[in-house]
């Protein structure tokens, strides 16, 4: 088989870290090969190299067997390679055909030919087997289908080598595989795709080979028809992960928190939470599943205190906190792992000690008559540091000089002093890489296991499954359903993700049926 | 020990290194002049430092920045920008006026601290109105301490001309001043105490700045209420997510700023002026503050050695001039180590922008290459 893509002893410098580290990499013709690697292991810059977003500090790139500089995006589409990016760059208000023709129009005589566009669209749709509408409007269609716009855009534009930059994190199962069948479709037309990916479940399902990456080198490339997601995940973390959760079967206690058609508007004034009803319980982890922006972030932080809410009750033990301010919120006695742990849940600028305190500092020991006692916070840093396994040179330094895993671990720990009745993770694991995750589980099932009540949001559906007892499945701003993690499987909770009921009816049939 | 050193050297690094830029230029400029720089910085710290008198006219002057430079200090701790320290400081000045006329029957320690109180209360007042709309309102502080500004300065020449008029309690006609801070509540000159400050009209004003300064310094560092400022002014949502109230610690800190501006007036006018003329231009005390505080690393005990850098230049810029020096030199040292200070904040600032959009930059690239 022929080599279309040859990469070879690539390293990209960046100030402080080496991001590539002599990376060998190739692509033959045809085939569907993964990039893997842990996140920051250097795998979308060793594409925006390829890409010709950035330029190598040294190695040398071969297309077809010839040594090319790419310098632009623009070399890049002329060498027939594309880029679907994981964040979409698609004009909002303009149709699928309007984007995909974008920058590179048909036209007569100067004069836009959108009948031209359509027809073309419609023909590189229907070859690939993509079923994409070429008049819908980009706001009015889901993701999933946007990101074939998309791809779409870099067929157009003549791409042979397509590169997906984490395609599948904004998708729901069913979506994902759809993807798959769509990749298998252009591959089979002689197109080569390199897929970017975290994920192992994906890597084995969808790709021919795979080359696995860890800080910036290549581990090994493997045939994925001869591996196991084991070795996988062994090269990708250089030492071996256990998959199987070790949780206890446990029943669940009293009900914690109680949640009655609570209604949040976001910032927008959009009903972003609507008629939201769910109990937590003592001893079991509750988890919020679904696609990222359907409401999660408001329902947090409604429950929270941080946004105000519209209507609807919360109850924490059996005390009425509905549009409480944070604080009493907390002493109510909620801990909080927030969404965003650069925006809300650390001070970057502020040391380690000072991060470790926030929203108790104010309490003895750490403060009495309003003044802090430093022995005492440093104590209390310096034990956290250690029980938590933060690794930092001091606790003296900034939260922002520290990695995502071990900022995520600051968050935790001081979440978890406080031992509250009430824990909200909210994506606790985002970004992070596998050891973190390992933690941070470990964590939550023994924060469970201690007769607390977890309610976890997470988008991811493996960390739901692995850790919930219940699972409840938001759909634009409405519980869709709950259901037992015991009989909860992928595909249902992929429905339900897409607004259909447990029992596989859509949402819209449901509401029909309501109103009759 | 070492480590301490390291950490301290990178928090006064910038300031150090503008002060030495700005020197270089003033001895650059003084040269072209045609006149030797170190005759004239000679001169310049000679007149300031170098006699007992002479160090006590850098004192007097140092004691409104310093308080004003406070004022902007905390403000910025908290994330907030407040050029208002003008018009507090006018309020309180008129508030001291009055406080030591009326109640010049009390007995001279208690009339003191009462005068000291309503300095500090008017002034805080008059942030806190702007404090208090920048939390209820999100008016912006830089807009609303402007105007404050000014309403300060015509309320204030309304009250010394008629209500606090020498001439109009006479039953004359309104003059351009208030009246006299009455003998029971002038500060006492330091020469009072200690003859040799001889004729320099330093006065115990300065010790009540530095008191001031420590003071501040352990309210933002050692308690729960700098704590939470500190907080709110470096990330304003960790802060609301740890239960802190970004509003009433906004209200707080605009509260403490003017109180400290505040101070400072009251100070001026019961240690040094003793009066408060009608003017149609503010004080300017309250600009030069924010440049104590950029220097000083809005650090209250940074703002000491700040206010006593731009209390030599402004001392020292007469001694340059009897030594035949243009005393417009000392105006471009501390402009050239402002510019320098702020310069390199933007710098850093927009790296920081920079490095937070690299992602989006190169896909920007992407889009102009197509
Ligand atoms: N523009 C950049 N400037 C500096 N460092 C960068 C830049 N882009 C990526 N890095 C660093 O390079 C490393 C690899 O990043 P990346 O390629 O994004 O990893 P991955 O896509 O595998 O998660 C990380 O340590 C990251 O912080
Ligand atoms: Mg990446």
């Amino acid at each position: 088989m022929s080599r279309v893509v040859e990469m070879k002893q690539i390293t990209k410098v960046f100030p402080g870290t080496v991001a590539n580290d002599h990376i060998d990499f190739d692509v033959e013709r045809g085939e569907i090969h993964v990039l893997l690697g842990e996140n920051g292991a250097g795998k979308t810059t060793l594409m925006n190299i390829l890409y010709g977003l950035y330029k190598p500090t040294s190695g040398d790139i071969y297309i077809d067997g010839v040594k090319e500089e790419i310098r632009s995006p623009n070399d890049a589409i002329a060498l027939g390679i594309g880029m679907v990016h994981q964040h979409f760059m698609l004009v909002e208000n303009f149709t699928v055909a309007e984007n995909i023709v974008l920058g590179n129009e048909p036209s007569t005589r100067g004069i836009l030919d959108m009948e031209a566009a359509r027809a073309a669209v419609r023909d590189v749709s229907d070859r690939f087997g993509l079923a994409v509408d070429p008049d819908a409007r980009i706001e009015d269609i889901s993701v999933g289908l946007a990101q074939r716009v998309e791809i779409l855009k870099a067929l157009y534009r003549g791409a042979e080598i397509l590169i997906m930059d984490e395609p599948t994190a904004v998708l729901t199962p069913q979506e994902i595989d759809d993807l798959g069948t769509i990749l298998k479709n252009l591959t089979r037309e002689g197109k080569s795709i390199i897929l970017i990916t975290h994920k192992l479940k994906e890597v084995l399902e969808m790709s021919d080979r795979t080359t696995i990456l860890r800080r910036g080198a290549v581990v090994g490339t493997v045939r994925t028809s001869d591996t196991t997601a084991d070795e996988l995940a062994e090269m990708m973390v250089g030492r071996q992960v256990s998959f199987s959760s070790d949780k206890q079967e446990k029943q669940a206690g009293n009900v914690i928190l109680h949640v009655d058609k609570l209604t949040v508007k976001d910032h927008r004034g959009i009903e972003a939470v609507r008629q939201v009803s769910f109990d937590v319980r003592e001893g079991e982890i509750l988890a919020i599943a679904g696609v990222d922006g359907n409401g999660q972030k408001e329902l947090v932080e409604a429950l929270t205190g941080l946004i105000a809410t519209e209507s609807g009750r919360v109850t924490l033990c059996g005390c009425d906190i509905t549009g409480k301010d944070p604080r009493t919120v907390i002493e109510a006695g909620t801990g909080h792992i927030p969404e965003d742990r650069h925006k809300r849940g650390l001070v970057l600028q502020s040391s380690l000690f000072e991060n470790l305190i926030l929203g108790y500092h104010y309490k003895p020991p750490f403060a009495k008559h309003g003044r802090m006692d430093p022995v005492k916070i440093v104590e209390h840093g310096n034990r956290l540091i250690e029980e938590f396994d933060v690794r930092t040179p001091s606790g003296s330094v900034t939260a922002g000089s520290l990695s995502g895993g071990n900022q995520q671990k600051v968050i935790v720990a001081r979440e978890f002093y406080k031992d509250p009745p009430l824990l909200i993770a909210s994506q606790p694991t985002r970004g992070l890489d596998v050891g973190a995750i390992e933690f941070v589980h470990k964590r939550l099932l023994e924060l469970r296991d201690s007769n607390k009540a977890v309610l976890l949001v997470s988008l991811e559906l493996d960390e739901v499954m692995k850790l919930a007892d219940r699972i409840a499945v938001i759909y634009q701003g409405r519980i869709v359903g709950i259901v037992d993690a015991a009989d909860a499987t992928e595909r249902m909770l992929g429905l339900m993700m897409a607004g259909g009921s447990p029992e596989g009816r859509t949402a819209a049939d449901r509401t029909e049926g309501e109103s009759a | 020990m070492k480590e301490k050193f390291t950490y301290v050297w990178s928090v006064i690094r910038l300031p150090v290194i503008a002060v030495v830029f700005g020197f270089l230029t003033g001895a650059v400029c003084i040269a072209v002049t045609g006149n030797n720089p170190v005759v004239a910085y000679i001169a310049l710290f000679r007149g300031s430092l170098a006699s007992i008198p002479g160090f006590g006219e850098t004192m007097y002057k140092i004691t409104p920045i310093l308080f004003t430079g406070l004022a902007a200090a905390i403000s910025f701790r908290c994330g907030l920008f407040n050029i208002g320290a003008e018009g507090q400081y006018v309020v309180a000045s008129v508030a001291a006026i009055a406080i030591s006329w009326f109640g010049q029957g009390l007995p001279r320690i208690f009339l003191l601290a009462l005068i000291l109180t309503a300095g500090f209360c008017a002034g805080g007042l008059w942030g806190g109105i702007a404090g208090f709309l920048k939390a209820k309102r999100g008016i912006n502080e830089v807009i609303s301490t402007i105007m404050l500004n000014w309403i300060a300065l015509y309320l204030a020449n309304y009250l010394v001309r008629i209500p606090l008029s020498p001439n109009v309690r006479a039953g004359l006609s309104p003059a351009g001043h208030s009246v006299v801070v009455p003998e029971v509540a002038k500060l006492t000159k330091l020469k009072a105490i200690v003859p040799a400050f001889g004729y320099s009209s330093a006065h115990t004003g300065i010790f009540i700045a530095l008191i001031s300064a420590v003071v501040m310094w352990y309210i933002l560092f050692k308690t729960t209420v700098g704590y939470e400022i500190r907080t709110v002014g470096l990330n304003a949502q960790a802060a609301e997510y740890g239960g802190i109230s970004k509003a009433k610690n906004t209200m707080l800190a605009m509260f403490l700023s003017g109180g400290l501006a505040g101070l400072g007036g009251a100070v001026q006018i019961i240690g040094l002026v003793y009066m408060v003329n009608q003017s149609p231009m503010l004080p300017g005390y309250g600009f030069t503050g924010l440049s104590v505080a950029l220097v000083g690393n809005s650090h209250p005990l940074g703002c000491i050695p700040s206010a006593l850098l731009f209390g030599i230049l402004e001392n020292g810029s007469r001694q340059m001039q009897l030594a035949g020096i243009p005393s417009e030199i000392t105006s471009i040292i501390s402009g050239v180590i402002l510019v320098f200070i702020a310069g390199s904040l933007v710098i850093k600032l927009a790296g920081d922008r920079i490095k937070a959009k690299w992602g989006k930059r190169a896909m920007r690239t992407e889009q102009e290459g197509l």
